[in-house]
């Protein structure tokens, strides 16, 4: 069990709708891994019209939805699609973009902050979508957020943990702050080792949608994150340089 | 006499198989041609199974493999120049995703330019995908219709609700009947380029923003590819529209240069595992769903529903058959 904002989720695996072969690979992908989160872009199926198919689709998911901002360059673009998205999917949870840099993808930390704000005053349970950086963290959680989703790496890259001991001093810094590893995934081991680290939970897109098969990937995941957290949970040796047997020396000669 | 609803590529390409097999045919559509209220109309008419098996299930790959010979057997101009995969260098890593699905030639710089001279020296690595096919769908469409109507089909102007007997064809009009039928938009650019010559579609593949090009000669391209999961069929957004057009930049730079003839969009069927579906219910035939395949798949389609009405053959993508 994790929580989020008061609420209790079952699976430490979110996952995002996008990119899908088809809805219902979607729907297999979310059956075989249990995922309790799924994440929706409303600005990109909201395109001169309405997604209303494809999200009764995803609503019958039965779980959870968080609503993002994704594709939102601006504070001001992230706070109108926000709203918008309470009002679609009935829900004060959003999943918190704002894009700064067009190539990376990476978030733009003063645009975050002043967003952040100002969906927390409007009553929003915001899911920042951010980096490892500490100062805007903190930030970030005087602004009202009470969960954080630092990035791997770069959104779709597939490159993993890319600054380890950033998130490690993240992790150390707040430990308290239910933190979710989002984006730049793109092995389950990878997905392990964020969740060895302390992490609460894994947001995954591309990583599943466009494995060769999604709902195979997807329960490949679902495994690592959940073998991720046991080792965590169950407390994991710390390396050392002298060989100790697990067999006992003790009766057998050894001069 | 067999009344086929809806006159876009299903609905012609099952009056096409029914006629063929002796039985009177009344086409009824809301217009009096083949045109934008079709959503075949905005297609980009590649016969591509294999390239579409990237992302497509095996029923549409090997169903649509039969496209190409017939069209050509209904006097449709095919061309068999098989599809070019191109990536660029920083997209390498879309490219080795997309062969580890799709069976092609690996090409380097040379091989390129060999198969499309035109396209020498911008794209380093791709994929030639032989024995794929491409046409102009409205042409086709054109086409079709004025044979089928020099062989007795008769082709009826008005709404008609389907009946028992008759053949739904309607797209996404029908989800009257089908409720489970969602629409997926699509939007596309019409470009002349004369100074460019590029002999068979090509497929730029990109982490963002994929891209088809399709030559639908004299100095004409079209471009596709977006898919969002909207049922909207208003106008392009100038977002949809950018993505296209620097793509097809960033594929060649004299497409900078070329005149923007059309810009369209459109909504497409699709069932929730985007596979086409037969459905017999109360008498009527359902034939629906054919998402981004319409020339691909409606052969194959038509062909399973001739089989059930003439020799009552259930059809492999049937999920309902009674009444």
């Amino acid at each position: 069990m994790v929580t989020f904002y008061d609420t209790e989720v079952a699976s430490r695996l979110m996952l995002g709708t996008a990119q899908y072969p088809s809805p219902a690979i979607l729907a297999e992908a979310f059956r075989r891994s249990g995922a309790g989160i799924a994440t929706v872009s409303l600005r990109r199926e909201a395109a001169g019209g309405d997604g209303g198919a494809f999200w009764e689709l995803v609503r019958r998911l039965g779980v959870r939805l968080l609503p993002n901002t994704a594709g939102c360059h601006s504070a001001r673009e992230a706070v109108t699609t926000a709203r918008m998205a309470r009002e679609v999917f009935g829900t004060s949870w959003i999943k918190l973009e704002v894009i700064g840099h067009a190539d990376t993808l990476q978030p733009d930390p003063w645009g975050l902050v002043e967003a952040a704000r100002e969906l927390c005053a409007d009553g929003f349970d915001v899911f920042p979508y951010t980096t490892e950086d500490l100062v805007l963290a903190e930030k970030l959680l005087d602004a009202g957020c009470r969960v954080l989703m630092p990035w791997g790496a770069p959104i779709g890259t597939g490159l993993g943990l890319a600054n380890r001991y950033g998130l490690r001093s993240l992790r150390a810094q707040f430990p308290e702050v239910p933190m979710v590893v989002d984006a730049g995934l793109g092995r389950p081991s990878q997905a392990a080792e964020a969740m060895e680290m302390g992490f609460d939970a894994v947001l995954l897109n591309t990583a599943v949608a466009k494995a060769c098969d999604p709902a195979m990937m997807a329960e490949g995941f679902a495994r690592a994150i959940e073998a991720g957290r046991l080792g965590y949970e169950a407390g994991m040796m710390e390396p050392r340089d002298m060989a100790a047997p697990s067999t006992p020396l003790i009766g057998k000669a050894f001069l | 006499m067999i009344r086929v609803i809806g006159g876009g590529v299903m609905g012609l390409a099952v009056a096409a198989e029914l006629s063929g097999r002796g039985r009177a045919v009344t086409v009824i559509d809301r217009e009096r041609q083949a045109g934008p209220h079709h959503c075949s109309w905005w297609a980009g008419g590649m016969l591509a199974p294999d390239c579409e098996g990237e992302t497509a299930e095996e029923p549409v790959v090997r169903l649509g493999r039969a496209a190409a010979d017939w069209w050509a057997g209904q006097g449709a101009r095919v061309i068999r120049r098989g599809t070019l995969v191109l990536a660029l260098d920083r997209d390498r890593a879309e490219l080795a995703r997309f062969a580890r699905r799709v069976p092609g030639a690996p090409l380097e710089a040379e091989g390129i330019a060999a198969l499309e001279p035109d396209l020498a020296g911008q794209a380093r690595r791709g994929l030639h995908v032989a024995g794929e096919a491409h046409l102009d769908p409205r042409a086709t469409l054109a086409g079709l219709r004025a044979r089928l109507a020099a062989q007795g089909v008769v082709f009826e102007t008005g709404e008609a609700r389907p009946g028992p007997g008759d053949i739904d064809c309607r797209g996404l009009a029908a989800r009257d009947a089908l409720p489970d039928l969602r629409g997926v938009r699509g939007e596309m650019v019409v470009l002349r380029l004369r100074d460019l010559d590029i002999t068979r579609p090509v497929r730029l593949l990109h982490p963002r923003h994929p891209l088809y090009i399709v030559p639908r000669g004299q100095g004409l391209y079209m471009l596709g590819a977006t898919q969002i999961e909207s049922e909207g069929r208003g106008p392009a957004t100038a977002r949809a529209v950018l993505e296209l057009l620097s793509a097809a930049y960033a594929l060649h730079p004299a497409f900078g240069a070329a005149e923007v003839l059309e810009i369209g969009a459109d909504a497409r069927p699709a069932f929730a595992d985007n596979l086409p579906r037969i459905r017999r219910r109360g008498g009527v035939i359902h034939v629906n769903g054919l998402f981004r395949h319409g020339f691909l798949l409606a052969p194959a389609m038509a062909r399973m529903v001739a089989d059930r009405l003439c020799d009552g053959i259930t059809p492999e993508v049937c999920d309902e058959d009674h009444g």
